[in-house]
């Protein structure tokens, strides 16, 4: 099986990835191929089984509500791609 | 009295649903532990989780669990033991990882119900759909610069818990005593400090139209983000103008998202339609389930505060206040408590009446509010005590009311000082009213031959011949006798 265009197209949207149009027949091949093989999963029958979410053995760690982190500004814009003063900086994005 | 909307092909009703965001009360984040104050320099409340750095793993709060469960039993709603973090795909700058931690298939707290209040003097049950804890996402600064944005990223990973109401609310005044009360329970708790204009409290609003009788929804459009009560009522009228017009010109409605601007009062489509939301929700490997026990809830249930609906009803029990008075005295906590203070050891009933009449119009004219008030519970309580025992009358009282405020001196010093006491002595009230009496003869005769209005004159002249100090009873008790002499 192979995805049509207008799926890939979208998928590569969402995924804000741009490609060129001989690429998107490759990639639809490509996934079509790797759903395919996900897909003999289905060959299981798992009636009446509850989707597995995480190992069902643990449970999660959570933390007390106490300000045990921040106040590292140079950490976090250490690697921003631009920056003014405090503040990191994108293209103007406005609605 | 149903709210209804005229347009060219008669009656439209409205039906509208709330998506509340209200951020939690907490010390640090949903996942992290930066800070969750509001404010602070750009980008300080923020850790490496919260920026999104590869390799950083989320770490639940038990506290903003236990905040979403005890706002959950304040909404009498199901507190579900068993819940699930999933990933809410989208990008935007203000969210570093490119997806939000939500709960969508397996919210924390579902069916609720919330009582509301009407102008008419009506309730109406509003019932909550869910509720489920999220992150908040950054903040995106649009003018400092022509063409970039700034981004700080103190409010990322902020909790928030969004509170989705059902399309139950059929009036711009419904919505707005919905919020009130939604903001009112989560205040009383302790769980959201409900304060919109720093945002802490926000709403989305879906909005449709349809013609009485119908049994089926039109098809609906989400207002985002309105931060207050007044715009998120305006906004359900103008949005359902604006329907009504697209059904009645042979058009149909498209479901989308659309922005409320206050200053034109119009609302405009925001996201176009091949962006149309495609979240791909799936479960947060990074997360394990939220597994709660039964127990701990009920601990937080039996640690939660009296409930506003519980307080009112309790008042008006105990003290014999009305239900309007019960509602305005259980607005806010700190008024409920000053009155409780006030009316423990005073004629509860005069108290309500100090409290809505002079006492706020006092705070009001100061510009104070309950927490700072000019005058202390135990200071208005001792006031209401002068007038219970006939120390001085209403009309005096009042007076003195408001040289507490000027002053901060006592009720009792104020009337020794100006010398306010009421005069309960026969003797002296009889010799002022035999003086207006011999002042007023002809007033005297025509009251005699029956022109009877003319009574208030007398007690009128006698109070202001004694400034004021006389006791009423007794000035009218004396009065009658003399003129009857």
């Amino acid at each position: 099986m192979s995805l049509d265009a207008k799926t890939v197209t979208r998928i590569a949207r969402l995924a804000r990835i741009g490609l060129r149009p001989e690429e998107v027949e490759t990639l639809g091949q490509d996934m079509g191929s790797i759903i395919d093989w996900v897909e003999q999963l289905k060959e299981v029958d798992v009636t009446g089984v509850d989707p597995m979410i995480g190992t069902g053995l643990a449970k999660p760690r959570l933390r007390e509500d106490r300000v045990t982190d921040g106040d590292c500004r140079d950490k976090v814009l250490a690697n921003a791609p631009e920056r003014e003063g405090p503040f990191f900086t994108v293209p103007k994005v406005v609605e | 009295m149903s709210y209804r909307i005229t347009g060219n092909t008669g009656e439209w009703e409205i039906v509208v649903g709330l998506e509340v965001h209200a951020q939690v009360v907490s010390e640090a984040k949903l996942f992290s532990g930066a800070s969750a104050e509001y404010g602070g320099e750009p980008n300080t409340h923020v850790s490496l989780v919260d920026a999104g750095f590869p390799g950083m793993l989320p770490v639940l709060n038990q506290e903003c669990v236990a905040q979403a469960v005890r706002t959950g039993l304040g909404l009498e709603a199901e507190i579900n033991l068993f819940s699930r973090f999933d990933r809410k795909n989208y990008f935007y700058a203000d969210l570093p990882t490119g997806y939000q931690i939500s709960q969508f298939a397996h919210p924390i707290i579902g069916k609720g119900k919330v009582l509301v209040d009407l102008a008419d003097g009506s309730t109406r049950e509003i019932g909550v759909t869910r509720l489920h804890l999220e992150q908040d996402a950054g903040k995106s600064i649009h003018d400092q610069d022509p063409t970039r944005s700034f981004i700080d990223l103190n409010r990322a990973g902020v909790a928030l818990m969004e509170i989705v109401s059902e399309p139950d609310i059929r009036s711009p005044e419904e919505a707005g005593a919905y919020l009130r009360k939604l903001r009112q329970i989560l205040r009383y708790i302790g769980t959201c400090d409900g304060n919109m204009e720093e945002g802490s409290m926000r709403a989305d609003v879906n909005v449709s139209v349809r013609k009485p009788g119908e049994t089926e929804y039109r098809t609906r459009c989400e207002i985002k983000n309105v931060n207050s009560i007044r715009f998120v009522m305006m906004s359900i009228e103008v949005e359902a103008q604006r329907q009504i017009e697209v059904w009645e010109a042979g058009g149909t409605v498209d479901q989308e998202t659309r922005l409320f601007d206050h200053v034109r009062s119009e609302t405009r489509s925001l996201r176009s339609k091949e962006d149309a939301h495609d979240y791909r929700y799936f479960p947060d490997p990074d997360l394990l389930p939220l597994v709660i026990e039964q127990c701990w809830v009920d601990e937080l249930k039996a640690a939660l505060p009296e409930l506003p609906e519980a307080k009112r009803a309790r008042l008006e029990q105990e003290y014999g206040v009305s239900r309007y008075e019960s509602s305005v005295l259980c607005v806010e906590q700190a008024i409920a408590d000053f009155y409780e203070t006030v009316a423990r050891g005073a004629d509860a009933r005069l108290a309500a009446n100090w409290m809505l009449g002079d006492f706020f119009a006092a705070l009001n004219r100061t510009g104070r509010s309950i927490e700072d008030s000019p005058v202390s519970a135990e200071g208005l309580r001792e006031l209401l005590g002068l007038i219970s025992n006939s120390t001085i009358n209403g009309k005096i009282a009042k007076e003195v009311l408001e040289d507490m405020v000027e002053t901060g001196d006592s009720a009792s010093a104020i009337v020794e000082r100006k010398g306010l006491r009421q005069v309960t002595d026969t003797g002296a009230i009889e010799s002022s009213i035999r003086e207006i009496l011999a002042a007023n003869n002809d007033k005297v005769e025509e009251y005699k031959s029956g022109k009877d209005k003319l009574f208030g004159f007398f007690v009128g002249q006698t109070m202001k011949a004694m400034k004021g100090k006389g006791n009423p009873a007794l000035v009218n008790e004396t009065l009658k006798k003399l003129l009857s002499e």
